[in-house]
């Protein structure tokens, strides 16, 4: 039998740290290699954990809520009889190099002896601060006889620590619907940022289902208690990384843009029609989109490519990012070769990626590898806007809402159904007229919108 | 199928019986000469002679006991109530001796005994006239307790009663008798107690109901449809033993219920029915169990107060737009 150190994994080539989400086992559990033991948020995903050693987890030295860089040491999986003192100890430091210095050293047999009470390991949760337990390295050498039950621990010891955990007290208890609750646990909707439309503000499916389908829930704005100005909230490791890869975009790569409107009255009725149809996955005005700009980046490669800084990487295939908007930054995962795709395909695909990517479900091969993105701010409205080219994607096209509007006709004036689409293009790669007659097509496949089908 | 009216399918069933099983007789007052006080009991007389229907004198506590004790040495009897209201002279026999006897002799005897009669509001019979009286024997273990909506089912559920070895509580209505519909003309045609119907299919809510109080709803979901609320209708038609699998699966897939009965409401059978949906669906519901019951008081004579006492097609509605949290604003 051998101590098991739980090492903050790198999941991800650019992961340099991670967050602890929550721990699914508890100290005390048995584990076996291979079980999932916590959920981590990565720069772009919550992933789980799993076990690379089987036996008793005896010690979580990182909880939920902390950040700490990839290689740190978060708990020990060992036997119930073993001594992890010497372990234990290296909490906090990267394990690399103390790996080394400090091995798993069998304890004396005495030690081994006094640590096998199973006292010496409360199965029960705690429910202290885990940076509280984090034994110092002073006392660490008595750490097992020292994690007696809790009502024997000095009073000191189980108050947090302050300021060890940024999320707010969520005191008052959370009215909800059975169903609501059950729908949300299912679909990862955290109903403390679901507003409830029942009785007394409670949550019921309707409100779940929303959230859920959302672009992004706004948490509902705290009361802010008087005399306070501001706040500083910590960057979430999201919106991290698009604080530090947008400026890279927008700064190096010469953006300019096109627009075009687009008469969406027959692209319209066809998805009535369409989904009408028994059985069909429903189509949105995005997945006609989406077909429109793989077909006409087949026939405008020059738009699909990529500025390589001594060439350009020109792409016959379209992978299309689908920007979802999330609770604190947004996400964009990938549809692969939409080219080669119907309809259908794109709107179960398309819808089944931003659920994941909402629940942060998605898997590392899906967020990476785009030639071309699109935006779409529609459902909030949105008339026209222009997006920030995400490198080294050449271009992405930012899709307004589908409007009403007079239209002047033969006759006079009407009504028709309208939406902008504007391009934003990397100059180093394309010109305007290139740009431009790929937002040609793109609105001729839309306003012919039969073309989509074959 | 033949069409016919309720208070004829009752007494298609009892002829059936009588033809069926020389131990079945009928037993009340005015049941024979009068040919019934409804009319239910019209012509079995004339066709099957004074000693299978008896014509007693104004004595619910005897002839149920009669009734009772005729049960107990073999034969099965039917007794009518004139209404059920008057069954509570005859509580003590039902409630200590039918209910209790099989328990109490071991087994030695059984009571396979039908007691039968109108009850519930009807059309200004007034406070003492028109109770809902399911409620006083649904509670007494040993007894099963019916009340058949539809003239299908007072046929199919009687012949069910009269072949059970058990007493069983039937409670017909007043407003039901001249209700007509489908019913089938197969002697051997009948409903097995203990299964509910569901008597219209619906998404959004499911509201249990029977009697009048389930035309009340029938009447609800037309009105609501057009709201686009989609309610689903299931009649228990037999509250003891209660299908509350029938019930639980609408509930699973609706979500949310309304219970209505015309009673008064406290410790009735919404009650009951609030609490095995909230027990056992209680992960599936969007909202609470509402109950839409009768007022608790007396009931009055006058014929505005009587309406107001009685659940309406209007108090359902809202009921369902509740629970649907949809007040006036259509489908949720």
């Amino acid at each position: 039998m051998a101590v098991s150190k739980v090492l903050m994994p790198k999941l991800s080539e650019a992961m340099e740290s991670g967050k602890i989400i929550k721990w699914l086992k508890k100290e005390g559990d048995r584990v076996q290699s291979g079980d999932i033991l916590a959920e981590v948020e990565t720069d772009k995903a919550d992933v789980e954990m799993e076990a690379f050693g089987s036996g008793v987890l005896r010690k979580i030295l990182q909880g939920a809520g902390s950040t700490v860089p990839v290689g740190s040491l978060i708990g020990v999986i060992a036997e119930p009889d073993e001594d992890i003192a010497a372990v234990a100890s290296q909490a906090g430091a990267p394990a690399a190099p103390a790996a080394s210095a400090a091995p798993a050293t069998p304890a004396p047999a005495a030690a081994a002896a006094m640590s096998s009470r199973p006292a010496a390991v409360p199965p029960q949760p705690r429910r202290e601060d885990p940076a509280a337990r984090t034994p110092s390295p002073a006392s660490a050498p008595t750490a097992p006889t020292r994690t007696a039950p809790a009502a024997a621990a000095p009073a000191t010891a189980l108050r947090p620590a302050a300021a060890a955990s940024p999320a707010p007290g969520d005191g008052g208890r959370l009215k909800a619907s059975p169903l609501a609750r059950k729908i949300a646990a299912q679909s990862g909707v955290d109903l403390h940022v679901v507003h409830g439309s029942g009785p007394g503000g409670r949550i019921v499916r309707r409100d779940v289902e929303a959230a859920s389908a959302a672009p992004a829930v706004r948490p509902v704005a705290a009361p802010v208690a008087p005399g306070v100005e501001f706040e500083d909230r910590p960057l979430s490791q999201i919106r991290a990384i698009i604080a530090k890869r947008m400026p890279l975009s927008k700064a190096p790569v010469p953006h300019f843009y096109v627009s075009s409107e687009v008469a969406m009255d027959r692209g319209w009725s066809l998805r009535e029609e369409l989904n009408a149809l028994e059985g069909q996955p429903k189509i949105s005005v995005n997945d006609l989109v989406l077909r429109a700009c793989a077909l006409a980046l087949l026939q405008h490669p020059g738009v699909n490519a990529s500025f390589q800084g001594e060439s350009i990487r020109v792409f016959y295939r379209a992978h299309i990012g689908i920007a979802v908007a999330l609770e604190d930054g947004l996400i964009t995962p990938v549809l692969r070769d939409v080219q080669a795709k119907s309809l259908g395909q794109i709107a179960a695909e398309a819808r089944d990626l931003a659920e994941r990517a909402r629940q942060r479900k998605l898997r590392a091969p899906e967020m990476s590898g785009a030639t071309f993105s699109i935006s779409n701010l529609g459902m909030f409205d949105v008339t026209e806007f222009s997006a920030i080219i995400n490198p080294p994607e050449g271009a992405i096209l930012a899709v307004g809402a589908v409007r009403k509007v007079p239209v002047v006709t033969a006759d006079g004036l009407g009504v028709g159904r309208r939406m902008m689409l504007t391009l934003s293009c990397d100059h180093r790669v394309m010109d305007g007229a290139m740009g431009a007659r790929f937002l040609q097509d793109v609105k001729r496949l839309l306003e012919e919108p039969l073309r989509l089908m074959v | 199928m033949a069409v016919m009216t309720y208070r004829e399918a009752l007494n298609l069933a009892l002829r059936e019986e009588m033809t069926r099983d020389d131990r079945v007789f009928v037993i009340g007052e005015e049941v024979g000469l009068y040919e019934g006080a409804y009319k239910v009991t019209q012509g079995l007389l004339k066709d099957f002679g004074p000693k299978r229907v008896v014509d007693t004198p104004i004595a619910e506590s005897g002839f149920t006991g009669v009734g009772i004790g005729a049960a107990m040495v073999g034969l099965r009897p039917v007794v009518e109530m004139m209404t059920f209201n008057f069954a509570l002279l005859a509580l003590d026999q039902i409630v200590n001796s039918a209910a209790k006897m099989n328990y109490m002799s071991g087994g030695q005897f059984n009571v396979p005994i039908v007691i039968r009669g109108p009850g519930g509001p009807a059309h200004q019979l007034a406070a003492q006239h028109s109770q809902s009286m399911e409620v006083y024997f649904y509670h007494v273990p040993g007894l099963k307790v019916v009340r058949p909506s539809t003239p299908e089912d007072a046929k199919g559920l009687l012949k069910s009663a009269i072949r059970d070895d058990n007493p069983v509580i039937f409670i017909e209505s007043e407003t039901l008798y001249a209700v007509k519909g489908e019913v089938s003309e197969d002697p051997e045609f009948t409903i097995p107690l203990g299964k509910a119907a569901v008597r219209r299919e619906g998404t959004d809510v499911t509201v249990v109901a029977y009697m009048g109080m389930m035309y009340r709803a029938l009447e609800a979901a037309e009105e609501l449809a057009k709201d686009g609320i989609s309610i689903e209708i299931v009649d228990p038609r037999t509250l003891q033993p209660l299908d509350s699998g029938t019930i639980l699966e609408s509930v699973r897939k609706t979500h949310r219920a309304v219970v209505v009965e015309a009673g008064a409401g406290f410790a009735g059978m919404g009650s009951e029915l609030s609490a095995v949906i909230t027990e056992q669906a209680f992960d599936d519901l969007d909202a609470p169990v509402e109950r839409v019951t009768g007022v608790p008081a007396p009931m009055p004579y006058a014929r505005n107060l009587e309406k107001a006492k009685t659940p309406s097609k209007e108090r359902i509605i809202e009921a369902v737009r509740r629970v649907c949290y949809a007040n006036g604003n259509g489908k949720s």
